[in-house]
């Protein structure tokens, strides 16, 4: 096993073992604060899957997170209100059944910001992602029927089988549960055929052409998938607050998003895993400090820029950046 | 008449957005540096010009600072931090200009906390004049537009009449031969950057008198000049202003009209809802539209 | 059974017919016709500006041509991209080698074979343990003189070697015709005469159309030489024909040639 692959199920150890010590000690705050991580880090691992690995720097993920969100938010508030959605049937408070259709949510809304996306490259498509996501945001708030731009609330926790959603220790489970399938199926992937061909589309398209295979469906499909794991990221972020608002789409979600890919480092499996952990630390730590904390958090994005382009497990693994 | 007032609503909103415009694509054509933190120079020459405007009294001395401030940060942070991006791919500009925005958005709650500031006019630029027509039209509002006439124009003559413009297109055609050619090239792009800076900081005084100043005020502005670069063409300055006004035009009279053309279909109440959300989608829907049947933008080169 | 690809009695295995293509006023290919015979290295020589990437890049799919038509095995490919033309066995090499820095030896031409077999769309094997591609793979490393370099990131490699690797990348695609841009392109005198050693046993597997400035390996190589110049086609021959041609001696070879 490689020292790289050790990091990364060090860093997924470390999260799951935060949380289980935490609960032990009694310490329920903390365990949110790794439930939040997990959640983060969920959401980073969707958009490390196009940006890192297919070198498409969507700054537009929030726009999948939040509809995610949504999905989840949505059918909660049709269920606890018998309120018919669809030919009559009335949402779901079932966790198995929002996470399939959050992540259809945000895919079927990826496939045409994708492509259309696609069709630029290079920092244009940074603007245009960017641009698609407001235009959700914009669309979430002129939309009064699900709180506008207010959000909305839901007042209890969708359920799991066998699993009590409401304690803490309980949704964490869920949460580093998924966590740890979808590190498992991303790995599979990004080791795959098609894997090899993602990568090769992020270091040069006329060569992929040149071996007789269109880079576009490929990429198209990288930017989906990305954006259905973010969007089941969202659906559990608003399972954690029960409550969901145009925050969560708005363009410091992408922003954010993609730090905790770039702090933990870019196109490594586990990045998302470290980079969040850090980002809910120190969120935790300088927010204790001051309340202006996102000050300390620029300065240093900055200094990781300047120094460590590798990000954490670029340090620890002691190999620069691929791509 | 309504329309005629909706026309001039929308120019003065275009030549806003072609103030912030203007900057990001020169940055980006001479320089390469894709810059988030534009939007928190805009925001910065909003507070500047409150501020001061406010001690002073004079909403002209509020203008200046503005200009000063916005182009003197913009100077500094090209020489301590953007500086040494300009190679670096588009990722780590994102992240470093996405911190550069969190650190000067915080500050400047930091320094004026969460309330929203108000810019109050001078009365020389406060009221209304009777144009042509007998339409009533704030008078500040054309002051907008012709401000941002004479940059537009302004900006036209320096990129073709002068050394500096020579300098620039050079910088943007050919790197190596700028400073082959011995042109300092440092000096340059510090120049261009804070011109940019400078008219972003601008345009945050010239809105903040429309609307309130506050933290966060920069960033929906900053992704609408995006959305006009990517209509306009990157890197051309005839681009922003035609990418400005088509989106200016657009999001203006979307937002004045729709609604009442969709009340030809269904009733009023969900006619508005449906107008309100369709008039915000509209630019995108502009945009998603220019990068269908021309992905490098109305002036951009073919890539 | 005869080999199209090597059989000449079976006609041409590329053909060009009548390419335009006008970029405003300027003609840069101007009414192009040419043939790749089954079995034989066709030059295309000219002078800067000729107009030879732009011919290039309309036989590889990459620019349309305002009218004219391109015949690739036996069908009409005039309205295909560049990945289909590669799947139908049209390799090429490019005149910047257009390699992928960060993977290895064995992962560019995994990606190769990959794009021969089936594509991109398998999910769950990986491609460094699959029995459909790696066996091939290596062959073709073999082939191209890489062998015990698979582990070495393309990155590390010599301007040599990475000629040769995208040779092998080149074979991979099972090709029915290569095209090469500028192969000698920045070698030296002792990788140059390697290198054409290598590319004169590549007719054995499918006809070559070779772009190249180096005339001493033209000449050594090709089987007959087509020149252009300002987009026209002025003379196609052997190689003894193109050098008593007085019109290409005076507007391309010099007196000297």
């Amino acid at each position: 096993m490689s020292r790289e692959m050790l990091i990364n199920l060090s860093m997924l150890a470390v999260l799951i073992l935060t949380g289980v010590i935490a609960h032990l000690a009694g310490q329920g705050f903390v365990v949110t604060l790794a439930t939040k991580a997990a959640i983060f880090a969920l959401a980073g691992m969707g958009l490390n899957l196009c940006l890192g690995y297919g070198g498409l720097i969507s700054f537009g993920h929030a726009a999948f997170f939040g509809i995610g969100g949504y999905v989840c938010g949505i059918l909660a508030l049709h269920a606890a209100n018998a309120m018919p959605l669809v030919a009559g049937w009335s949402g779901s408070n079932q966790m198995l059944l929002i996470w399939p259709l959050a992540m259809l949510g945000a895919g079927l809304i990826a496939v045409p910001i994708g492509a259309l996306s696609l069709r630029t490259s290079g920092v244009y498509f940074i603007m245009v992602t960017l641009a698609f996501a407001q235009m959700v945001y914009y669309f979430a708030i002129s939309w009064p029927q699900y709180g506008g731009d207010d959000g909305m609330s839901f007042y209890t926790r969708n359920q799991f089988p066998g699993i009590n959603t409401l304690k803490p220790f309980g949704f964490f489970l869920i949460c580093a549960g998924v966590l740890v399938v979808v590190t498992a199926v991303i790995a599979l992937i990004t080791r795959s055929r098609f894997g090899l061909v993602l990568g090769a589309a992020r270091q040069n398209r006329i060569r992929v052409e040149a071996a007789g295979i269109r880079p576009f469906p490929v990429l198209l499909t990288a930017f989906v998938l990305s954006a259905m794991i973010t969007g089941l990221a969202g659906a559990l972020y608003a399972d954690l607050n029960r409550f969901v608002s145009p925050t969560m789409l708005s363009w410091h979600m992408s922003g954010e998003i993609m730090v905790f890919v770039i702090l933990g480092g870019v196109g490594r499996l586990c990045g998302p895993v470290a980079g969040a952990g850090l980002y809910v630390l120190m969120e935790h730590l300088l927010g204790g400090i001051t309340d202006y904390w996102q000050i300390l958090l620029g300065l240093v994005l900055l200094t990781v820029v300047m120094l460590a382009p590798g990000g954490l497990i670029g340090i620890l693994s002691g190999r620069a950046r691929h791509g | 008449m309504l329309l005629a007032e909706q026309i001039l609503n929308g120019l003065q909103y275009g030549m806003m957005l072609f103030l912030m415009a203007a900057g990001l694509t020169l940055v980006f054509g001479v320089m390469g540096l894709i810059n988030l933190a534009h939007g928190a120079l805009y925001m910065l020459g909003a507070f500047a010009c409150a501020f001061v405007a406010g001690m002073s009294g004079s909403y002209l001395m509020g203008l200046a600072a503005s200009l000063a401030l916005a182009a003197g940060i913009g100077a500094l942070v090209e020489i301590t931090v953007l500086r040494r991006l300009y190679a670096r791919d588009h990722l780590d500009q994102v992240l470093a200009t996405f911190a550069l925005i969190l650190v000067f958005s915080e500050g400047c709650r930091w320094v004026f906390g969460n309330f929203p500031l108000y810019l109050t006019l001078p009365p020389w630029a406060s009221g209304a004049v009777t144009l042509p027509g007998g339409l009533q039209y704030p008078l500040f509002r054309l002051l907008i537009i012709l401000v941002g006439t004479l940059v537009a124009l302004a900006l036209y003559l320096l990129i073709t009449r002068t050394r500096l413009g020579t300098r620039i297109r050079a910088g943007e055609a050919d790197r190596e031969m700028t400073a082959a050619l011995g042109i300092d090239i440092a000096k340059l792009y510090t120049l261009v950057f804070a011109l940019g800076a400078g008219l972003a900081g601008l345009a945050g005084a010239l809105v903040g008198t429309i609307q309130s100043v506050q933290v966060g005020m920069g960033e929906p502005v900053l992704i609408l000049a995006f959305v006009v670069i990517v209509i306009g063409g990157i890197g051309s300055v005839k681009g922003a202003l035609a990418g400005a006004l088509l989106v200016g035009m657009t999001d203006t009279l979307g937002k004045a009209f729709l609604p009442g053309l969709l009340a030809g279909f269904m009733p009023q109440a969900s006619a508005n809802t449906m107008g309100a959300g369709l008039a915000s989608m509209l630019i995108y829907i502009l945009m998603a539209l220019v990068l269908v049947i021309r992905p490098q933008g109305l002036f951009g080169a073919k890539a | 059974m005869a080999d199209p690809g090597t059989d000449p009695a079976a006609g041409p295995v590329l053909e060009i017919r009548n390419l335009v293509k006008r970029f405003g006023a300027l003609a840069a290919t101007d009414d192009v016709s040419l043939t790749l015979l089954p079995g034989e290295i066709h030059a295309l020589i000219g002078p800067n500006g000729a107009g030879k990437s732009t011919l290039i890049r309309q036989i590889t799919g990459e620019v349309r041509p305002d009218s004219g038509a391109v015949f690739f095995a036996g069908t009409g490919i005039t309205g295909l991209g560049p990945a289909a033309r590669s799947r139908l066995g049209l390799a090429r090499s490019f005149q910047v080698s257009q390699l992928l820095p960060d993977y290895t030896v064995l992962q560019n031409v995994l990606l190769a074979v990959a794009g021969a077999s089936g594509g991109a769309f398998h999910f769950l094997r990986n491609p460094l343990k699959d029995p459909r591609l790696l066996p091939q793979t290596l062959t073709h490393i073999e082939h191209s003189g890489l062998s015990g370099r698979e582990a070495i990131q393309v990155a590390f490699l010599s301007h040599g070697e990475r000629r040769r690797l995208e040779i092998a990348m080149a074979l991979a695609l099972r090709p029915r015709a290569f095209l090469l841009d500028e192969p000698m392109a920045g070698m030296g005198a002792e990788g140059a005469k390697d290198l054409t050693r290598l590319l004169s046993d590549l007719r054995h597997q499918a006809p070559v159309l070779l772009v190249e400035h180096d005339m001493d390996a033209v000449f050594a190589l090709a089987d007959r030489i087509s020149v252009l110049v300002y987009g026209r086609i002025i003379a196609t021959g052997t190689v003894a024909e193109i050098r008593a041609n007085p019109e290409v001696r005076h507007s391309y070879l010099g007196g000297d040639a």
